[in-house]
């Protein structure tokens, strides 16, 4: 008989990484089901590519690091990134986009850093300002909802797109984007921003079809998925509440200001919440902990920065959406917030006070 | 244009002269570099630098010798040696550092009061007189082996100190597990 | 708003931040009743179970011992004593696992029960009736430790002499699994309320405020009813959250006051003690009962019958399992402590000490070990349930880094090692385990800084001191040269005044054989003078007596300060000038520096004043043997010298030879009287050199170099008297040879130290002259009178021998050849008038 000899605490939570992610990637599900239904099942294929792309990509440096593999592979973090990027990007944009993305994610922005828990910038995030920058015409693919396409699609129509840019009829995407009106048709915020831009009001632009009473037409429920899946986390203890509240309460706030300055010119706090990616930046991207702030207070400026840059890159800026320029940007003031939101320790007096 | 270059050279001057002012009015005493090295340094006296003990060593790493030569400061203080000049930090130089910390012990019983370890002590932690038994304060051994070449008769052996309760760094791996018999 | 006295007595509750709620697991034994168990075969009693200093140890193995009967003694404030668990003897006192995590071997009694269970007599206390300072001496005389864990001595932390407004009793217990103190109130709810009584007459607090988890619905019930009517005592029920049973948790939940860091909780008015202290306070004190046995929760799925048990201090665990109906499995851990803090064992023998609380032997199913430990994700679930508010997740990269500032700048020291943190981390990441590494390297370093301190400190104490010795020696020298120089100056005039003095002091005293032997010196005084003046070096010649008293005086005195002694010399340098003794002063001034030597050698002001003390006392000696030998001195004749040589062979006792001819040559000189000075001053002329020879020896290869020099010296000498001892008689040259002879034996301690092959060689030639010496004086030594006093004087000398030893390698190492041959020069004079009177006398 032998004892064994182990560092205290003997008791554990038994709440593991594993578990953490694995939820996170669940999570996703109400907002893919809502992906699906109004853009098709191309969103499947970009999923499959990316959690192929990410696994591979993982287990290559993993091995070329000499770690093991099959242990971090379980950790699923790989996964979470690759779903986050697959639900990000265009759901028809041709397939090298998403296999060149997650590879980036993974080797360049993730491992090369040190692996997991050692990225400063979100790897989904930064592959996809990567992607948004060098590749701005296929980022920008999103095909309007299917119920609005003049084209009627074919079963297979997805699988041609991602793979050969063509639907089976031969249609390029510009093609594909065009309602029966001939007019070129883009994501709600691109739209209201070309609009804009055009000295139309907003609640001019947003007689067009592809607006709905909130957000936009299919946008907003895609954003209501999301939204489920991250109240789900919250209630299931993965993420804290801070971090999405703060992004949604300062993207609120600054949207409200617009809207009560001049409603013509900037939309209302409803149409920023539901439309875009706010929801998924909210609650899957900007909590993602190893990027994110780590102390109570800094999560909150940390959201608070990031609601207040998506605010301002959509409402001033060059793109049509901002939350990953924004998420970027506050991953870089980080280690700022950090060490100035160091919280009170037990017996010390407040910073201030010393 | 020569009013230009005289305005310049003017400027020039009347600037130079104030920064050299400046410069003598406003000089910062700094703690002498010597110091702040010799700060770093274990001050085992050792001399396995080189150096006839830590302050020489000292002055000779101000003088621009190579920071890598001190075995019990080790690693560490070659980092901090590195960052407080600002140059590479280096492998500790030549020999093994020295993994366990030893102290010196007088075998007493052979011991003949020679006082020459007395004097190669150099940090006085060897007591006793001329042919009278002598001993080391072990609390003040820098454990610097100093004193073992000296000895005529080797009567003075370099023991690791030993590990109390107080001192244990959580090694847990090195707990010896009792491997008991079951019936 | 209500002071906060007032929310406190009106049972308002706070909370701290962060906490966990792991599973409780306490129903398996809370329930039960307190088991009882029979005597184990061995007792293992650790010498020290608190934190402090371990007491003197009062019995030895094969003692008997009564149940009570106190094993150490405090001799300490930090000192508690343990005591006789039971009756029985005392089968061994050593080195056994430790109950500590790191199960280092500690010093333990191993006792073995009679089980008759003999008590020693016991003197139960009235508190009514005793002072304060006899209850805390009774608590420390229980040798009471905080109960709750660390094992803080009592009555240290009971002697507060500064105000006190709460008296928290701890009864938390918040580690899942730990029902020890719920069974202790459940059973002893009176006894512990008579020991918090105790504690108010000690500390005389505003409110005593028990904290007891809401967990423990029967203990809270009993101690409520225990509580009874008594004014300000107060039973706090907070709702479990683990660990609100650390000091500053119930603290601060109690009282919503926070220890400020580094502080006591004294600082900020509260004295926390344990349930079981306070229960092993009134067992001390009304019962005489020292704390020689606690409960403890066995518990675990290994266990068929998991229960508290009253537990002896001492007990092994593998007994207290046994008894519990153990089961092991493979790899089995057994925990000393709760699941939270506590730590694992190596081994069964460990026994129970006063802080053991409990003991889980569980199943890895019911406390999983965890798996292999991941990358950190910076999740910050450890940041939320610090209890102290840190930051987990950044201690651990500064740990791994080992960044000490920055561990130090995020508060490293203010962790409690609750473990909370590695209790939620998802990446199972031992996060207690590093800090405690950090924390015992930072310790380290700290040690190791102090120490570096400290070492430069000596390091720079040393150079100055050798730094003012060289300066000292240096002064010295001057003064010396410059005396011998203004002694070559008088020296014809010295010459005729000695020759007058000579005869006048002669004149008086002197029988016909002595004038006979004076005219004999006188030929010798010749010769040896062509010998000096042939190699350029002339002593000079004192006129009057020596007189050695003085001299230890001056010793005695002087030895006394080592700095001083160098100055105190040239005094007695300058006095012994003008009085025209100046080889007396000489003489003074070589234990004067053998005293400094040792004093300086010695490390450090404490031991130096030892050393001086030592060397005073020497240099006492040595006046006092001096003296002794000048009063036998007319009784003893040149040829014993001769024989003395003989011993001289023994290259150890070169130096105690040394010393025995140096003080025969003077008893010698002084029963010549007059011319017996002219030895002195060889001696002292050869002492001149001493401080030179001191100085070499400082350096092993000069050492080795002198020594060298001091045997060809030597060997010239012995040359130059053996060319004499063809014209003179034979006894004549029996003592030149032995103070030849004496050159290179008293160089060698010199030789030695530099070289021990070199004082092997030095050793041998002095043999072979002594023999030769001997051999020549055989016959002419055959008188038997002086054969008997011999051995006589020899004793009396070697009685010296210790005492004078140092002073003597000093003084007696006539290196130079050139005093040498004047030595030899004068001894043979001494010699021949010696001989010629006792050839008188015989007639």
């Amino acid at each position: 008989m032998s004892f064994r000899v182990a560092a205290s605490p003997h008791h554990h939570a038994r709440v593991q990484t594993s578990t953490l992610m694995l939820k996170v990637a669940l999570a996703t599900l109400p907002g893919i089901a809502a992906q699906l239904y109004f853009f098709g099942y191309a969103v499947l294929i970009q999923l499959a590519l990316a959690v192929v792309t990410a696994w591979s990509a993982e287990a290559l440096v993993l091995s070329l690091r000499e770690k093991t593999i099959v242990n971090r592979l379980k950790d699923h973090s790989a996964l979470v990134t690759a779903v986050l990027l697959a639900v990000a990007i265009p759901a028809y944009a041709p397939w090298w986009i998403i296999v060149l993305g997650t590879a980036f994610a993974i080797i360049i922005v993730k491992q090369l850093y040190g692996g997991l828990g050692n990225n400063l910038f979100n790897p989904a995030m930064a592959a996809y300002v990567l992607l948004l920058i060098s590749f701005p015409q296929q980022m920008t693919a999103w095909t309007p909802p299917t119920a609005l396409q003049a084209q009627e699609q074919s079963t297979f129509d997805p699988v041609c797109l991602v793979f050969t840019d063509f639907s089976c009829a031969g249609y390029s995407i510009t093609q594909l984007k065009t309602d029966v009106d001939g007019r070129t048709m883009a994501t709600p915020l691109d739209t209201l921003k070309t609009d804009l831009t055009n000295n139309k009001t907003v609640s001019e632009s947003r007689q067009q079809p592809m607006f709905a009473e909130i957000g936009g037409f299919g946008w907003n429920w895609v954003n209501l998925g999301f939204l489920l899946g991250g109240l789900w986390l919250w209630q299931q203890g993965v993420i804290q509440w801070r971090i999405p509240v703060a992004v949604l309460v300062s993207l609120g706030i600054c949207s409200s200001i617009g809207a009560m300055v001049d409603a013509d010119q900037y939309a209302s706090p409803l149409f920023h919440w539901f439309s875009g990616g706010t929801m998924l930046a909210a609650f899957f991207i900007a909590t993602d902990p190893v990027s994110a702030s780590t102390t109570a207070k800094g999560r909150l400026i940390y959201g608070a920065l990031i609601g207040l840059l998506v605010y301002l890159i959509r409402t001033f800026g060059g793109f049509p959406d901002g939350y990953a320029f924004a998420v970027m940007l506050a991953n870089v003031a980080v280690p700022l917030i950090d060490a100035y939101t160091k919280p009170r320790t037990y017996g010390h007096k407040a910073k201030g006070s010393e | 244009m020569l009013i230009a270059l005289l305005t310049l050279t003017g400027l020039a001057l009347i600037f130079g002269a104030i920064l050299g002012y400046a410069a003598i009015r406003f000089k910062v005493e700094a703690d002498p570099l010597v110091d702040q090295i010799d700060d770093i340094l274990p001050q085992t006296q050792c001399g396995q630098c080189g150096y006839p003990g830590c302050r020489p060593y000292a002055e000779a790493i101000a003088n621009g010798d190579a920071i890598n030569k001190c075995p019990p400061g080790g690693d560490a203080a070659i980092k901090k040696l590195a960052s407080l000049l600002g140059v590479e930090a280096k492998p500790l130089d030549g020999a093994q550092t020295p993994a366990i910390k030893r102290v010196a012990y007088i075998r007493e019983d052979e011991c003949i009061g020679c006082t020459k370890c007395i004097q190669a002590c150099p940090v006085d932690a060897i007591v006793g007189a001329s042919k009278q038994m002598h001993t080391v304060i072990t609390d003040e051994c820098t454990g610097c082996d100093l004193c073992v070449e000296p000895c005529p008769v080797n009567c003075i052996d370099m023991l690791p100190v030993p590990t109390s309760v107080e001192r244990w760094k959580w090694d847990l791996q090195a707990i010896p597990v009792k491997m008991v018999e079951t019936n | 708003m209500a002071s906060l006295f007032q929310q406190i007595k009106s049972g308002m509750l706070w909370d701290f931040h962060g906490g966990i709620h792991p599973p409780a697991r306490k129903t398996q034994t809370s329930q039960k009743p307190l088991g009882r168990l029979s005597l184990p075969e061995r007792l293992y009693i650790p010498l020290r179970q608190h934190i402090g200093v371990a007491g003197k140890l009062l019995v030895q193995p094969g003692d008997y011992v009564l149940k009570g009967q106190p094993l150490t003694a405090a001799n300490n404030a930090m000192a508690v004593p343990v005591h006789a668990p039971t009756s029985g003897h005392v089968l061994a006192i050593d080195d056994h696992p430790s109950a500590h995590p790191s199960a280092l071997p500690e010093p333990m009694i191993v006792m073995v029960p009679d089980g008759l269970e003999q008590w020693r007599e016991r003197q139960p206390l009235d508190p009514e009736h005793i002072s304060r300072q006899q209850i805390l001496a009774r608590i420390q005389d229980a040798g009471i430790a905080g109960m709750g864990g660390a094992g803080f001595p009592t009555h240290i932390k009971s002697s507060a002499s500064q105000g006190v407004d709460y008296l928290i009793i701890n009864a938390a217990e918040c580690e899942p699994y730990i029902t020890a103190d719920d069974a202790l109130m459940q059973t002893e709810a009176e006894t512990i309320m008579q020991g918090i009584d105790i504690l108010c007459d000690l500390l005389s607090p505003k409110a005593v405020l028990i904290g007891i988890e809401d967990d423990k619905p029967r203990a809270i019930a009993a101690m409520q009813a225990a509580c009874g009517n008594r004014k300000d005592f107060y039973v706090r029920v907070v709702p479990a959250k683990y660990p609100s049973g650390g000091e500053k948790q119930l603290i601060q939940r109690l009282t919503s006051k926070e220890v400020p860091a580094g502080r006591r909780p004294l600082d900020i008015g509260i004295v926390m003690q344990n349930v079981g202290t306070a229960f092993a306070i009134a067992q001390a004190v009304l019962h005489d009962i020292p704390l020689i046995s606690r409960i403890v929760t066995v518990v675990g799925e290994t266990l068929s019958r998991p229960q508290n048990v009253l537990a002896l201090v001492g007990t092994p665990v593998g007994f207290l399992l046994d008894s519990c109906g153990f089961v092991a499995e493979a790899k089995q851990r057994v925990i000393m402590g709760g699941p939270m803090m506590g730590f694992t064992l190596p081994s069964l023998q460990i026994p129970i000490v006063k802080t053991s609380n409990c003991i889980i032997a569980p199943t890895d199913a019911e406390l999983p070990t965890t798996g292999p430990e991941l990358d950190c994700i910076r999740c910050g679930a450890c940041a939320e349930a610090c209890p102290a508010t840190l930051l987990p997740q950044q201690l651990l990269w500064f740990s791994k880094a080992k960044d000490h500032d920055k561990l130090k700048e995020h508060h490293l020291s203010d962790c409690i090692e609750c473990g909370a943190c590695a209790y939620v981390c998802p990446s199972e990441i031992p996060l207690v385990h590093y800090y405690r590494v950090a924390k015992a390297e930072i310790r380290e370093q700290h040690r190791d800084e102090l120490k570096a301190e400290q070492a430069k400190a000596r390091f720079e104490a040393r150079n100055e001191r050798l730094e003012r010795e060289k300066q000292q020696r240096m002064a010295k020298n001057q003064a010396l040269a410059a005396q011998r120089q203004s002694m070559l100056a008088e020296q014809q005039k010295q010459q005729i005044a000695d020759a007058a003095s000579r005869v006048e002091t002669t004149a008086e005293t002197l029988s016909k054989e002595q004038i006979i032997a004076e005219r004999e010196r006188k030929k010798a005084e010749a010769r040896a003078y062509q010998a000096a003046k042939a190699q350029n070096q002339v002593e000079n010649p004192a006129e009057t007596k020596v007189e050695p008293a003085p001299a230890t005086e001056v010793n005695t005195d002087t030895a006394t300060d080592p700095r001083q002694s160098a100055v105190a010399a040239a005094i007695a340098r300058a006095k012994a000038k003008k009085a025209g003794i100046s080889e007396n002063a000489e003489a003074d001034e070589v234990p004067a520096s053998s005293a400094t030597l040792d004093s300086d050698k010695a490390a450090d002001p404490r031991s130096a004043a030892v050393a001086a003390a030592i060397a005073r006392a020497k240099a006492k000696k040595a006046g006092i043997s001096a003296d002794a030998e000048a009063a036998k001195a007319a009784e003893v004749s040149a040829s014993p010298i001769a024989l003395d040589t003989e011993k001289a062979t023994d290259p150890r006792a070169a130096a105690v030879a040394a010393a025995i001819a140096r003080a025969k040559a003077k008893k010698a000189g002084i029963s010549a009287e007059a011319e017996a000075t002219k030895s002195e001053d060889a001696v002292a002329g050869a002492e001149n050199t001493t401080p030179v020879d001191t100085e070499k020896a400082a350096d092993p290869r000069a050492a080795a170099v002198a020594a060298a020099i001091a045997r060809a010296k030597a060997k010239k000498a012995a040359e130059a008297t053996s060319t004499i001892t063809t014209a003179d008689l034979t006894a004549e040259t029996a003592v030149n040879t032995t103070i030849a002879a004496d050159v290179p034996v008293a160089a060698s301690p010199v030789a030695d130290a530099a070289d021990p092959r070199a004082a092997a060689v030095a050793a041998a030639i002095a043999r072979a002259k002594a023999k030769k010496a001997a051999e020549t004086q055989q016959e002419p030594s055959a008188d038997a009178e002086i054969n008997q006093i011999t051995p006589e004087t020899e004793t009396k000398a070697v009685a010296a021998e210790p005492a004078v030893i140092e002073a003597s390698t000093n003084v007696v190492a006539p290196t130079d050849a050139k005093k040498a041959a004047i030595a030899a020069a004068i001894a043979r004079a001494k010699a021949k008038k010696a001989i010629e009177s006792d050839q008188e006398k015989s007639e």
